[in-house]
């Protein structure tokens, strides 16, 4: 049953993530966007990454995702009766050509599994987030060993507030 | 058992996300398509964390603090070009050409 | 005083290079200091002389079988090619040096009177000077490289003094075809020297004939190809057919300059080579054939064409090719010393008919000046009965003429009659020679008959030059007439030399000779005839001379003649020897013209401008500007295009990290 809803979210992601890269205007490519993301934060919560898969649909489908339809509505890009911004016939092409290479080469790799001895026993991390709550399962590490990170990360997210304000200004 | 087809799947969200990237000439959509391949490597790392431990999802955690404050910044930026030059199509963004 | 070492045999060619420096120096900063070019040029060539004679001297006391060789340094280190700066004296070379720095120094002395007036003196008299320099490198050089360099050094002072009125277009082009056509000897030379190298891995003059014998096969393909290809540089420089033609053109050159390169010492080095190499020569017959044959062939050819020739420098011209024609039938025959005989006595009366005929022209030069006409100075019509006006030159020229013809007891005599002798010999054993014989001694009828004719119109008969120039004719200065005398003198005595056995006489420079042509006599051995056949052909020899002489007075009739501007063209088999035989002219047709054509409709129209310049030099212009083009596509500018770019990079990356 989960192989099932796996493929149904695999899918859905990749045929949104399809329609994302082809729709027609800006605005149809970001609804594709987000339900792609919400596809993917379903097959988190299989991979048992379920604080993950509620992040994603809060902050990313959530926030970005409403960040960058605000953008385009306030650019007009989203008009109806404008032309594509898709490029012609070369531009596809090579798209395409550059597409599946690229496709091709990262499943290669793919056949690249880890060590034996690295990897944890099976439903490990499943068992973990039963005990003590997904959220602790990620929050716990990331308190204490990854601590400096996390700081970081805050200091660059006060960076990015502020270039957004200064960039976005219209007079300085 | 999930990780292989985790995998494949990550695999051809970023293709696709690259193929967005080169076919689209709109600097936002561009730039949703970026957003796309991030998403693709956060599946791979939660794909891995299942099989050796938990600094997947933190890393995954990351990503999208990071995710975010690219987005914020890049679509400031797009507004100020946009301001500038009436446009965000790519080829009109051509400064360094000569 | 205690003899020098010969360690110092370089002070010999040293002497006048010092000459050529300074007088090279006084040509270009003070060229009107004729007394300090005349004492250092002169000077020079007589300090050499003296310091050869002292070489020769202490050589004949010692007495070596072999060449005295000195390495002075290291010329060319290269890998197995290694050739020293040498000098070497051996008997051969002790007798080229005497003549070259004797007969020299008395042309030297001849020149100060005879280019006195010449703005060029100082010029003059530095490239007579260079020119003794690199013939003496060329006779006491120890290896190959060492006489090619003298090789090639008096091809250069020849082309220089040849041209040395370059302001007229027919003296440089005199010059050029000289050049141009050793040139095409030397080639031969170096290909020579390469196959000599190849199969001794040596190119010293020791080494090589030492090994000579047992390293190359008697009568084998490379023994024959280095003789045949040593011969070709003879051709060139010795003025043999087929290389001859520039040797006439070569008389545009002042008259001392024709008496002293392309009489005695400058064509005589293809003898020289043939004399020095004998051993090779020794072990191939066919390459002994050529040089003997077409030595004949050149010497009656020559003297066919001089019967018809009027410019008196013309017919001593061909005459002296004529001449070398004798000597490689007589080296060819393995006759060194008769061939070295014959070069040593050629150069006196040679010598003295040019400068004789120098004498004559510098008369009619004179006359021609103060009369203020401009006729040909040195055509014969314009002569005749110049033995009133010039006594003592007449005297010496007859005494010449009379040594060339081959009449005893005078030089030429002795030395030709052993070269006829030899090839007579050589005859019993290959029956080939009897045609050499036969054309050398037709040639020595010749010979008579035009020097006779010569002597006839220029000095004998009515006088042609006019009534208001005749005044004006006179005999030399005593500065060209002492040298004159000398060379009488040697003709006359010259023979003394090598008076053969036959007549009691003690065969010095056979003797003298033989450390350096014994081995190759050893090889091939020198045939005698017996006694009674050689009386023989001493007195037919004598007779063919004799009757020549006759023949030229009773056919000949200078009353007849008139002077050049009204002579009438010659027609039939006169006009044939006079225009050569047209070789020039089949020459130009058939090498000439087409190697032109060649070199201006492919090799310049299509070669250079189109392939060179234009494929080469600006297709790779065309090629940069355009791959810059190609690349200048890449920045467009645009960030859509350098994302495909960067994509490609990446798939590149990954292709490399996965593999």
């Amino acid at each position: 049953m989960i192989e099932g809803l796996f493929w149904l979210f695999g899918g859905t992601a990749i045929v949104a993530a399809f329609l994302c890269i082809t729709g027609r205007s800006p605005v149809a490519s970001a609804l594709w966007l987000v339900l792609a993301l919400f596809a993917l934060a379903g097959i988190y919560v299989l991979l048992d990454a379920q604080f993950i898969a509620v992040l994603q649909v809060l902050v990313y489908a959530g926030a970005i995702m409403v960040l960058f339809l605000f953008v385009i509505m306030l650019l007009n890009a989203g008009r109806p009766g404008v032309a594509t911004d898709m490029k012609g016939g070369a531009g596809r092409v090579t798209a395409a050509l550059l597409g599946l290479g690229l496709v091709f080469e990262l499943l290669a790799i793919r056949g690249w599994m880890p060590a034996d001895q690295l990897r944890l026993p099976a439903g490990a991390i499943a068992e973990l987030s039963r005990e003590h709550g997904a959220v602790r399962l990620v929050a716990e590490p990331l308190f204490t060993g990854y601590l400096v990170p996390f700081e970081i990360t805050s200091l660059l997210l006060l960076a990015a507030v502020v270039g957004a304000v200064v960039l976005a200004k219209r007079k300085l | 058992m999930l990780l292989g087809p985790s995998l494949a799947v990550s695999a051809v969200l970023f293709a696709l996300g690259v193929a967005g990237v080169l076919l689209r000439r709109n600097a936002i959509v561009i730039f949703m398509c970026v957003e796309l391949m991030l998403n693709a490597v956060n599946l791979t790392f939660v794909a891995l964390a299942q099989q050796l431990g938990v600094a997947g999802q933190i890393f995954v955690f990351f990503v999208m603090a990071v995710a975010a404050a690219e987005a914020g910044v890049g679509l400031a930026i797009m507004l100020a070009i946009y301001r500038h030059r009436q446009t965000v199509d790519l080829r009109n963004i051509n400064l360094l050409k000569g | 005083m205690p003899a020098p070492p010969l360690s110092l045999l370089w002070v010999v060619p040293a002497l006048p290079l010092v000459g050529f420096v300074v007088n090279g120096t006084l040509a270009l900063t003070r060229p009107t200091a004729k007394r300090v070019v005349s004492i250092v040029g002169v000077g020079t060539l007589v300090l050499a002389f003296a310091a050869a004679g002292i070489a020769v001297a202490e050589l004949a006391r010692q007495h070596p079988t072999a060449p005295l060789v000195f390495r002075y340094w290291e010329w060319i280190p290269a890998g197995d090619l290694q050739v020293a700066f040498a000098l070497q004296l051996d008997q051969l070379a002790a007798v080229m040096i005497l003549v070259v720095t004797g007969v020299g120094a008395l042309i030297h002395v001849f020149s100060v009177g005879y280019m006195h007036e010449d703005p060029g003196y100082a010029r003059y008299f530095a490239y007579l000077n260079l020119f003794v320099f690199f013939m003496l490198m060329l006779v006491l050089g120890a290896n190959f490289p060492v006489m090619f360099v003298g090789w090639e050094g008096v091809g250069l002072c020849s082309y220089l003094l040849i041209g040395f009125w370059f302001n007229e277009r027919v003296n440089a082009d005199a010059g050029k075809k000289a050049f141009i056509v050793n040139r095409i000897g030397d080639f031969g030379f170096l290909v020579a020297m390469f196959l000599i190298f190849a199969r001794f891995g040596s190119l010293d003059f020791e080494t090589v004939f030492a090994k000579a014998p047992a390293a190359l096969m008697p009568g084998g393909a490379i023994v024959t190809a280095i003789t045949l290809f040593l011969f070709l540089g003879c051709t060139g420089k010795s003025a043999q057919i087929p290389l001859y033609i520039w040797l006439p053109d070569a008389m545009q050159g002042p008259t001392p300059v024709s008496a002293l390169i392309h009489a005695a010492t400058m064509v005589t080095a293809g003898v020289y080579l043939v004399a020095r190499c004998g051993v090779l020569f020794a072990l191939s017959p066919l390459g002994s054939a050529v040089v003997a044959g077409i030595g004949a062939l050149t010497a009656l050819f020559a003297a066919t064409i001089a019967l018809k020739q009027w410019d008196i420098k013309r017919v001593l011209a061909y005459s002296t090719v004529s001449q070398l024609g004798y000597m490689f039938v007589g080296v060819g025959t393995g006759a060194y010393a008769a061939g070295m005989f014959h070069l040593v006595t050629h150069a006196f009366f040679k010598a003295l008919l040019f400068l004789g005929s120098g004498s004559v022209i510098h008369a009619m030069h004179h006359a021609y000046h103060a009369t203020h006409t401009h006729e040909d100075a040195q055509d014969m019509r314009n002569m005749g009965g110049l033995a009133r006006h010039m006594p003592w030159t007449a005297a010496l020229m007859w005494i010449a003429t009379l040594a060339i013809a081959g009449i005893p007891p005078f030089a030429g005599f002795f030395s030709k009659d052993e070269i006829l002798g030899a090839a007579f010999a050589e005859a019993t054993v290959r029956p080939l020679w009897y045609a050499f014989w036969g054309m050398g001694l037709v040639a020595a009828l010749l010979t008579a008959f035009y020097m006779t004719r010569l002597m006839l119109y220029t000095f004998h008969g009515p006088n042609r030059t006019g009534e208001r120039e005749r005044e004006h004719l006179h005999e030399a200065p005593p500065v060209m007439t002492g040298p004159l005398a000398l060379l009488g003198v040697l003709t006359l005595v010259g023979g003394a030399l090598n008076v053969p056995h036959l007549f009691g006489g003690n065969a010095f420079l056979e003797h003298w000779l033989e450390p350096v042509t014994g081995v190759a006599h050893r090889l091939r051995p020198a045939l005698e005839v017996a006694a009674a056949t050689e009386w023989t052909l001493v007195a037919g020899a004598v007779l063919v001379a004799a009757l020549g002489i006759f023949g030229a007075f009773r056919l000949l009739k200078p009353e007849a003649l008139v002077p050049a501007r009204l002579a009438p063209p010659e027609t039939g088999l006169a006009r044939l020897l006079w225009k050569k035989w047209y070789v020039d002219e089949l020459y130009d047709a058939i090498i000439v013209r087409p190697v032109t054509w060649l070199s201006r409709e492919v090799l310049w129209k299509i070669v250079d401008a189109r392939i060179v310049d234009g494929l080469l030099v600006n297709g790779t212009a065309a090629a940069s500007r355009a791959i810059g083009w190609l690349g200048s596509r890449l920045q467009t500018g645009e960030v859509g295009v350098y994302v495909v770019l960067f994509v490609i990079g990446v798939l590149a990356v990954v292709r490399a990290a996965v593999r």
